[in-house]
């Protein structure tokens, strides 16, 4: 796996948990569901071997709460799955989410609704983004769009979640996954996070603590309400992050992110060498989503192309960030992932070129 | 000549546990959780662990365990409270981890949780507190509810053909391997009690012993819900409950001789 020049040469699900190994995390729960079982199968070896802890839960249910447990107890924890299983997690995130506790949770997603498809999709940004389970929370979401990054966005989101006392989501498909490429992995960085008072260690030497969601007293629940938006306010303004590719003199930017991405870059640089003015605008943040940074995109080009691997979601959120609503065009391919033929294909036409 | 007097010294026969919080309950009168909450309180001083007690609330009347217990105290969603004790027990193997839980949160929405946890033989104790009813959400009935008693959701009387009948939790969890220790003890009489405290005691000692899950089932009363006094709700328990639900223990590692 390892090359002489320190490069690795591993699946993305793979760099998935050296990430995490690397960011210190020592303990990972999940359920078997295609197409993230590499992450499960990898840990299940490398996590006891360093003193760590691997355990297959009963259900995606038992196994957010399995996280639920050792978040309150101050331990980096993951897991990861896909659609279905996140599904039902989406009651544990909450509870997480209420209580403020850190967790790192890989969404291999897959094409729904219900059991749908093992496809690559891009199906569940509305669940990831939008809040997925009761009570109205946000959490950070990244979506890597190589190997590399699917190594170094993992590190980030146990930044970000111990940071904001929050679950962090890392939102990616089969084939980011399955692909492999070769990276430089780059040591982990601690950045400085807070420590955690908070954890349930036992009340020695100081007062009994706990760790909770329910707030009935007087306005208490309202007051925790407004703690929490500050916290995604803050997320906004400090968390963004994009990726301008050949943005310059662009007049038609596509806004993708992941898989799709990746491929629409090579359709960007096609285009370009037919002298076609494309670029392309990539949110790895997708909460919180670069909205600023859409608009000023937006309002300097002639056509923003959204790609997606789904009938049309983040579009949502690109038509929120910007009022040129006239210059927005979309571009879906649901549970498929897109050929880079096909964009061009939508490039031309746009620029008003024979397809 | 001097009469030697012998000093009569008051000596306290009773007090309040260390590990119980000196505040009033929100707990119905005539209701039994009081007196299961004081008993885990006697267990946590016995054997000096509450500094290294986490304790895990459940969803219902005992949420507010962190309110009377003087321990670190995580809140479970409905149900979770095995799952989560896992992950805590998992990330602190020398911590003291118990879970107390309700009938309708065990024994319905978080079957699936106490099952496995107990399969998998995690060192943990659970507290069960069984009053065949959904005590906080008004009194609907429960997978634990008697055939034929009157809920606000089984009207007419719970019926078998339609709704089941009554799981015996105690004895089904001393079916898995994992199970280390299993009874069922009730607090309605003096007699009882004094059973109740051995039996979370010896749960108490498979913890700390490693030895694997341990249970305890609580029979309880709950007057309100009833509809009854509490004199007659102890009655009940005594008679009809403990019936169906038989008190006693149904495994333990150390009488095995494991």
């Amino acid at each position: 796996m390892s090359e002489p020049s320190g490069r690795l040469f591993v699946k993305g699900n793979e760099a998935i948990c050296l990430g995490a190994i690397a960011a210190g995390c020592r303990h990972y729960y999940g359920y078997p569901i295609t197409p993230q079982n590499d992450i499960p199968e990898y840990l299940s070896g490398a996590l006891p071997e360093m003193g760590g802890v691997f355990l297959q839960a009963e259900s995606e249910v038992a196994t957010i709460n399995f996280m639920l447990g050792t978040a309150a107890s101050g331990k980096r924890v993951m897991t990861s799955s896909s659609g279905p299983g996140i599904s039902l997690m989406q009651e544990g995130l909450s509870y997480m989410a209420g209580s403020e506790l850190p967790c790192v949770v890989v969404n291999i997603s897959r094409s729904g609704p219900g059991l749908g498809g093992i496809a690559p999709s891009q199906g569940d940004y509305l669940q990831a983004v939008k809040c997925g389970g009761h009570g109205g929370y946000k959490m950070p979401v990244l979506a890597p769009h190589s190997v590399e990054e699917m190594y170094a966005l993992t590190m980030l989101a146990f930044d970000l979640a111990d940071r904001y006392r929050s679950p962090a989501l890392i939102l990616g498909d089969a084939v980011i996954g399955q692909m492999k490429e070769p990276f430089r992995p780059v040591p982990y960085a601690d950045p400085g996070l807070p420590p955690k008072p908070w954890a349930l260690t036992g009340a020695a030497g100081r007062p009994r603590q706990y760790v909770k969601s329910l707030y009935l007293k007087d306005e208490a629940i309202e007051v925790h309400n407004w703690k929490l938006w500050r916290k995604y306010q803050e997320m906004a303004e400090r968390e963004v992050r994009f990726e301008e590719f050949q943005l310059e003199g662009a007049r038609i930017a596509i806004v993708a992110f992941g898989t799709a991405a990746r491929v629409a870059k090579t359709a960007v640089q096609w285009a370009r060498a037919e002298g076609i003015a494309a670029g392309m605008l990539r949110p790895i943040t997708l909460f919180p989503f670069p909205a600023q940074a859409v608009d000023a995109v937006a309002q300097r080009v002639d056509t923003l192309l959204v790609l997606e691997m789904n009938t049309g979601q983040m579009l949502e959120d690109v038509r929120a960030s910007t009022s040129a609503h006239d210059r927005i065009r979309f571009l879906g391919k649901p549970c498929a992932m897109p050929t880079p033929e096909e964009i061009l294909r939508e490039i031309r036409k746009l620029a008003g070129k024979a397809p | 000549m001097t009469v030697q007097v012998k000093q009569r010294v008051a000596k306290k026969v009773f007090d309040r546990p260390l590990a119980l919080v000196d505040v009033k309950s929100h707990f119905c009168p005539g209701c039994h959780h009081g007196l299961a909450h004081r008993i885990v309180a006697e267990a946590i001083d016995a054997y000096g662990v509450r500094e290294k007690a986490i304790g895990v609330a459940c969803v219902g009347c005992s949420v507010f365990l962190y309110d009377y217990i003087d321990v670190d105290v995580v809140e479970a969603p409905h149900g979770r409270a095995p799952a989560v004790a896992t992950g805590v027990k998992r990330a602190q193997p020398d911590k003291f981890v118990f879970t107390y839980q309700g009938d309708g949160d065990l024994a319905a929405i978080g079957t699936s949780e106490i099952i496995h946890a107990a399969n998998r033989g995690e060192n943990l104790t659970v507290i069960f507190v069984n009053n065949t009813t959904y005590g906080m959400t008004g009194g609907q009935m429960a997978p634990t509810t008697l055939l034929g008693q009157r809920t606000t959701t089984s009207p007419a009387g719970r019926s078998a053909r339609n709704d089941g009948s009554p799981i015996r939790m105690a004895e089904l969890l001393a079916q898995l391997g994992g199970t280390a220790y299993s009874a069922r003890v009730a607090t309605s009489s003096p007699a009882q009690i004094k059973k109740a405290k051995q039996a979370v005691r010896r749960a108490f000692e498979t913890q700390l012993a490693g030895k694997g899950l341990s249970i305890v089932e609580f029979l309880s009363t709950c007057p309100t819900n009833w509809g009854m006094k509490p004199l007659d709700a102890q009655k009940r328990v005594l008679g009809e409950m403990s019936s169906y639900f038989p008190l006693g223990v149904y495994k333990d590692w150390k009488a095995q001789g494991a």
